[in-house]
């Protein structure tokens, strides 16, 4: 436990320091996000109408930006040939790493959302239910993106690579996601169905991803 | 937990073949090296000396052959029980030099060592709180060692520990190995230059 306690703190640390990527991408969900209205154009209907769907767009790039060096980085600096021959198996060291970039640059998104929504004219009620289904998603971004990230790593090729790869994996939580949040504010649908998909594709990506991830980087061991 | 005790481990591989790329680099190498030992690994540029370090650290996998560590605690695995130096040095620019060592010293476990004191041996005590962003490619290396001094591990793969290091910090480390040996350590290096310790030549891949 200490292992991997040590390691989410060195990984958190790293990215709020400067040059961490923490802050990076929640810059790009802001930009994209203030963009959107001048793009659209002052019909506040339509700007609530597609509010949540440009969050979850804007919460997605922003958290596929920043994954790409997940792994990267560690195998660059031969950090993760340690990690590899230390005594904690390599799958609980990536969802250690996972749920460190989680915390690091996933969570400010979700403490992001409230402000972005006053400029998509989204009230408070649906302000809430898009933060809340982020809060449930997000996690599902992250632990699928880490597959990703380490198959970059395995392939040697970063990046688009990884976009490719990764972007496919994510549209089920895209859909699921601002399907919950429509639900909460427009209705029909009952909010509790699609929310519940968010919750289990997050759940069984938690499982899934920290193994894919692990047998992909002990495959691609050189 | 490694109460070690001199001629009680055995770090032996036998028939060990390594392919990479598809091409063999070597085949039915056979080595040992015991407690209280130091292997100089040599041959030419290209003829294995790294890609045998990480087989035995289990960075890669062989293609034909057994490496076994004897006499070692038997609950670890070999990777465990080894510290592994490369070429890249495992350090984060952003931290400081106390925050990298202590978090390996934290990640790796085991009977670990003080963080100050190893620091001061290598001689980095005045720079603690600099980001590693901010050392030289000697004081890396230094700090790097200060890893090999802080967590206990027996054997250490060593690949061209010298490298960057000014004469000073080379007669430093000759006295760390030597201290590691005399513990009941093994030492397998690969190197061009002259280790600075007794070592036993492994020569791979024909004459330089």
């Amino acid at each position: 436990m200490t292992a991997l306690a040590a390691l989410i703190r060195r990984d958190i640390r790293i990215a709020l320091r400067v040059g961490g990527g923490a802050l990076i991408g929640v810059l790009f969900f802001l930009t994209v996000v203030v963009l959107m209205p001048f793009a659209v154009g002052p019909d506040l209907a339509l700007l609530s109408r597609l509010g949540p769907a440009i969050l979850w767009l804007g919460a997605l790039l922003a958290s596929l930006l920043t994954l790409d060096r997940l792994f990267m980085a560690d195998h660059e600096d031969g950090s993760l040939d340690l990690i590899t021959m230390s005594r904690t198996p390599l799958e609980l060291a990536c969802a250690a790493k996972a749920l460190a970039h989680w915390l690091a640059a996933g969570l400010p998104l979700i403490v992001a959302t409230p402000v972005l929504g006053l400029l998509l004219n989204l009230d408070m009620a649906a302000t809430g239910a898009v933060a809340l289904t982020l809060l449930a998603g997000t996690p599902a971004l992250t632990f699928t993106g880490m597959i990703g990230a380490a198959l970059a790593v395995t392939l040697h090729r970063g990046g688009l690579l990884m976009a490719v790869l990764v972007l496919p994996l994510s549209i089920p939580v895209l859909i699921f996601g601002v399907a919950a949040s429509q639900a909460a504010i427009t209705g029909p649908l009952s909010f509790g169905a699609p929310f519940s998909i968010l919750c289990a594709l997050s759940l069984v990506s938690l499982v899934i991803g920290p193994f894919a991830a692990a047998a992909s980087l002990k495959h691609g061991l050189d | 937990m490694n109460g070690l005790v001199p001629g009680q481990m055995q770090l032996s591989g036998r028939g060990v073949i390594c392919v990479r790329g598809g091409r063999e680099v070597f085949s039915g190498l056979d080595f040992e090296a015991a407690s209280g030992e130091a292997v100089a690994v040599v041959g030419r540029n290209g003829s294995g000396k790294t890609s045998l370090l990480r087989l035995i650290a289990g960075l890669l996998i062989p293609a034909g052959g057994t490496i076994v560590l004897d006499g070692g605690d038997a609950e670890m695995m070999l990777p465990e029980q080894c510290h592994y130096l490369g070429h890249r040095d495992a350090l984060k620019p952003a931290l400081s030099v106390a925050e990298n060592l202590s978090f390996w010293a934290d990640f790796l476990g085991g009977e670990r060592g003080d963080t100050a004191e190893s620091l001061a041996t290598v001689g980095l005590d005045h720079a603690t709180h600099l980001p590693a962003a901010f050392l030289s490619a000697g004081q890396r290396r230094r700090l790097s060692l200060a890893r090999l001094l802080t967590v206990r591990r027996p054997v250490w793969l060593l690949d061209e520990p010298t490298n960057a290091l000014d004469v000073a910090g080379q007669d430093m480390f000759g006295g760390l190995m030597r201290d590691h040996l005399a513990r009941g350590g093994l030492i397998i290096a690969a190197t061009h230059a002259p280790l600075g310790i007794e070592s036993r030549e492994l020569r791979i891949g024909g004459a330089a």
